[in-house]
């Protein structure tokens, strides 16, 4: 074997070892990594009562409710993972993507009541990204509505918006 | 130019006379004449296709249907974080290169390579506090991919201090080579942590293995963006590898001279005359 075959089984070795060493570190750590918790999570095991954690899910569709305490908006809504839901209340002004059916992370902690204090509220965009044309031609047609789901495949968009311009307005339906 | 060219002749005879200091370097002639050729082929499509870039994202491209003109950050943060990536896979390879093969070349190259991946890191990090800020409502998380990609940044400081931290260079270039491997773990760690882990940042758009879930008036730009920042990113390099290799040659001629100036001790010293 000649030292440079050597050196190379010798680099690969360590490169495999250290590779598995952090395989193994971030798997253990794994539930450490995670930003938040879903809602499901959260009733499954219920955190300490001071304890602060993140929550994530998307918001309810029709459970936004606002209202002003002197000059500090104050807001309620349900975060959901589709298996459960948590209700969430806050007060300060959130943020510019906040809206019915947007991913949000609240950071707060569990009330006794199981209703959640965020002293925080985040949003979280998905990995779409589509024009504003498309976004309100696709709302048109009634083939998507943003507060129910995500937007349907980039590729549809063509054929679907087309045929919204075509057909006008169809009847709206809430779906997905 | 014409200076760059007098070392260039003038040192095949002075390395041939010096060969147990320059058989380090490979064929650092021929690296040379290369770069040179190719250096105008990098140059100008990568600022012909940035300004393109830039220009189609910025004023051309639609703004997001939720984000607004914000998601014109994109543009720049997107190519930044891929090329910081990318760099490093790059810094990896000249490890490996370096650690196994001792190419003299791919020392040279990880010394370079480290300014320009720190730098491109740096803007993808600050250009996603920027974007983070209005959208998320947050400078900084500490989430998965936000951490991942800060360790990057701290592998290259910890690179470029590395390897030029030894008075002897080859003892900073096998450390350093030693520390570009190990750092590269946390290339897959980056590229996934949005798949292994909820985190704020959203999902990759564009995939080897799905479509791009973005509009394709959006990924044209973004596209030109990428690969003019690239072979930005490369002009960069070969015009820092070049200048390291002219220099380190200009300091072996300097050494020769004063070397054979000291030993015959009648000579003038003719230092000045090439610096």
């Amino acid at each position: 074997m000649t030292r440079k075959s050597r050196r190379l089984w010798l680099v690969g070795g360590c490169l495999i070892g250290l590779g598995t060493a952090t395989a193994l570190t971030l798997s253990a750590f794994s539930s450490n990594i995670v930003f938040f918790m879903a809602p499901s999570q959260v009733h499954a095991h219920p955190p300490a009562a001071d304890r602060t954690i993140r929550l994530g899910g998307m918001v309810v569709a029709g459970s936004v409710r606002q209202q002003k305490n002197g000059d500090t908006p104050v807001s309620q809504f349900d975060v959901t993972d589709g298996q459960d839901a948590v209700t969430v209340h806050y007060e300060g002004i959130l943020p510019d993507l906040f809206r019915e059916g947007q991913s949000v992370v609240a950071i707060g902690s569990v009330l006794a009541d199981g209703s959640f204090r965020a002293s925080e509220v985040l949003a979280k965009h998905d990995e779409t990204y589509m024009p504003k044309e498309v976004a309100e031609a696709l709302r048109r047609s009634g083939k998507w509505d943003p507060r129910y789901g995500k937007a349907p495949d980039a590729a549809s968009w063509n054929s679907m918006t087309k045929s919204a311009t075509s057909q006008d307005k169809a009847a709206p339906q809430h779906g997905s | 130019m014409g200076r760059n060219e007098t070392v260039l002749n003038a040192t095949p005879s002075l390395a041939a006379r010096t060969g147990n200091f320059f058989h380090r370097y490979a064929n650092p002639g021929r690296f040379l004449r290369l770069g040179a050729r190719l250096q105008p082929w990098l140059t100008w499509p990568a600022i012909v296709l940035s300004i393109a870039g830039i220009v189609w994202g910025l004023f051309l491209s639609p703004a997001d249907w939720q984000q607004g003109d914000s998601v014109r950050i994109m543009y720049v943060h997107v190519p930044a974080a891929w090329l910081a990536s990318s760099g490093y896979m790059g810094l990896a390879v000249c490890s490996l290169l370096s650690l196994v093969w001792r190419h003299p070349l791919a020392d040279l190259a990880a010394v370079e390579i480290g300014p320009v991946g720190a730098s491109v890191t740096a803007i993808c990090l600050a250009t996603g506090s920027l974007w983070g800020k209005p959208m998320w409502g947050t400078w900084w998380v500490w989430d998965a991919r936000l951490t991942s990609v800060l360790v990057l940044f701290f592998l290259y400081l910890g690179h470029i201090a590395l390897i030029r931290a030894f008075d002897e260079p080859q003892r900073g270039y096998r450390a350093a080579a030693i520390l570009g491997l190990a750092g590269a773990v946390d290339l897959p760690i980056i590229k996934f942590s949005v798949q292994w882990w909820n985190t704020l940042h959203q999902p990759d758009s564009i995939t080897l293995t799905a479509a791009p879930t973005m509009s394709t008036n959006m990924l044209w730009p973004l596209l030109v963006c990428t690969v003019g920042f690239t072979f930005g990113f490369a002009a960069i390099l070969v015009a820092r590898l070049r200048a390291a290799v002219m220099e380190s040659r200009v300091r072996t001629a300097l050494a020769m001279r004063r070397g054979r100036a000291e030993a015959q001790d009648s000579e003038p010293d003719l230092s000045g005359a090439v610096a």
